[in-house]
């Protein structure tokens, strides 16, 4: 609870009040900094799937659970989406605490009581997407403690992406670029542009996409690592 | 401070170096999150020091101050993480047995703080002079800021040696990372103290370290201010954490505590099990409440 939830938090309720001087920011989009913020605390508890996932995986490989199943007529893909299932109710609860305690401090949604919907639904095709990484991870190395470092590497670029400013006022050159290139701000800026500017179809498409392919490339590679781990039993 | 525990202190030192050389990868991880800090937020952010009110020179220079301090703190909470295995591990009680004075294996994990801390204080100050940090204050006043960093960073050790030598289990790294990491962030970490709003600013005001932030970014900007009070509280902090560290340390040497018996029955039990059970027609006390008291009259023994 504490890194997927109370984590996340305290960072939205600390960048919240540190961060208003940024509304200030000539061209900034909004007034209120923790509308505009809230959408990267999303993405942050949505990290934390690689986590929650890759940890779950990676403690039955660890203890000979998974190669017990597996010798079983369990598809690996099946044992896989059964660990997304876990992974993807814990981002449910997280996203809608998350709104919900921004509603209550003043988080305004411009797109609606169906944006708030839609957050939810970007929020939890996010939260699938991390948590395939995490599979993914806990395949290849079947090692808990190296599933925590990816939880590291991601909450790093989530920092280096567009999470506290819009890429269009960042001033520092390389920030900018680095920003660009990193597709977590692609991410950010879906929730952001149900929070900010409406419905926003580039930034959605491009959040969603993204999103999308993380989870297909993660989840082909998680099963064809687990085959892997099938022909060495 | 004898030859021996001096020899003490060295050697849990040293241990605690030997095992970051042999693993570089853990030598770097603490500054790992203020690196990313600093680029992000000097990176992000450069335009809100231009905004009406700010007033201060630049914004990294600004930020640089919070992100040496949290450089700092988290060399200390990975001491304490590390303190929380040894002693969860068993590790340290034989380091316990091998000591004569206990407060210098205290002693051996504050050296290694100051020691690494000095090293990431060296790293984090190379990589903001490389990007170009501008930086205003004289030799006294940076020697000022980094004594102010060390001072933090002794506090947060001995804060988290206190907990782990209570806790004696890997488990304290939680408590240890989060009250430490919650704390430093209750300070006026991104902007000014007169620019946050809501709870933050009042939680800032009353914070013991914002005075220490403040003052070490009057030194960066030549403008020293605040410096006695700051000094002063870090002062205190290191005071107060020292005896939370020592009873601490005394916890530790008491061992495990036995859990006490509860009810008429084992309140029967126990105080049969205490008299020895050698009296005529007495017997030897069962159940658990008697094997508990016996392991406690033991351990008094």
């Amino acid at each position: 609870m504490i890194p997927s939830i109370i984590f996340p938090l305290f960072m939205l309720a600390i960048l919240a009040c540190a961060g208003a001087q940024a509304t200030k920011v000539p061209g900034f989009p909004t007034k209120s900094y923790i509308t505009f913020v809230i959408g990267s605390t999303l993405i942050q508890g949505a990290v934390n799937g690689t986590t929650v996932a890759g940890q779950l995986l990676a403690g039955d490989l660890e203890t000979g659970f998974v190669n017990r199943i597996l010798l079983t007529p369990v598809r690996q893909w099946v044992l896989l989406f059964a660990q997304l299932a876990g992974v993807a109710m814990v981002g449910l609860i997280g996203s809608i605490v998350f709104i919900g305690v921004g509603l209550i401090f003043g988080v305004h949604v411009k797109a609606g009581a169906g944006g708030v919907l839609a957050l939810i639904g970007v929020t939890l095709l996010v939260v699938i997407a991390f948590g395939a990484i995490g599979l993914l991870g806990a395949a290849l190395t079947g090692s808990a403690a190296q599933v925590q470092a990816l939880f590291a590497l991601f909450l790093g670029l989530l920092f280096m992406s567009s999470m506290l400013m819009p890429r269009n006022l960042i001033t520092q050159d390389w920030f900018k670029t680095i920003a660009t290139y990193n597709p977590l701000s692609y991410l950010v800026e879906a929730n952001r542009s149900l929070l900010i500017s409406g419905w926003d179809a580039q930034a959605l498409a491009l959040g969603c996409g993204f999103a999308i392919l993380f989870f297909v490339v993660a989840m082909t590679g998680a099963v064809f690592a687990m085959r892997r781990r099938m022909e060495r039993i | 401070m004898s030859a021996r525990s001096l020899a003490v202190t060295m050697g849990v030192s040293r241990r605690s170096a030997v095992k970051i050389i042999k693993n570089p990868v853990m030598a770097l991880a603490p500054l790992s999150v203020p690196l990313f800090m600093f680029a992000a937020f000097a990176g992000a952010m450069t335009a809100v020091g231009k905004t009406p009110g700010f007033n201060y020179y630049n914004y990294t220079a600004f930020i640089f101050v919070f992100v040496l301090y949290q450089a700092m703190v988290f060399v200390a909470i990975f001491t304490g993480i590390e303190m929380a295995g040894d002693f969860g591990q068993g590790f340290g009680d034989r380091m316990m047995l091998a000591a004569p004075q206990r407060l210098s294996i205290l002693g051996g994990y504050l050296l290694f703080t100051l020691g690494r801390g000095l090293l990431s204080i060296a790293i984090v100050w190379g990589i903001a002079l490389l990007t170009g940090m501008p930086v205003r204050g004289d030799a006294l006043e940076i020697v000022g800021l980094i004594v102010l960093a060390l001072m933090l960073g002794i506090a947060t050790t001995l804060w988290a040696a206190g907990i782990a030598l209570r806790a004696r289990s890997i488990t304290a790294a939680a408590l240890i990372f989060m009250s430490s990491f919650v704390v430093l962030f209750l300070t006026p970490d991104f902007v000014p103290r007169h620019l946050l709003t809501g709870w933050l600013k009042t939680a800032a005001s009353i914070n013991p370290l914002t005075p220490a932030v403040e003052a070490g970014r009057n030194f960066l900007a030549h403008k020293p201010a605040h410096v006695a009070l700051a000094f002063g509280l870090m002062a205190g902090l290191v005071a107060v954490f020292t005896l939370w560290a020592i009873r601490g340390m005394k916890t530790a040497e008491q061992g495990p505590k036995t859990p006490r018996a509860r009810g008429p029955r084992a309140r029967r039990e126990a105080k049969a099990a205490a008299a020895g059970g050698h009296e005529a027609g007495a017997g030897r006390a069962r159940g658990p409440a008697a094997r508990r008291a016996r392991a406690r009259a033991r351990a008094r023994g």
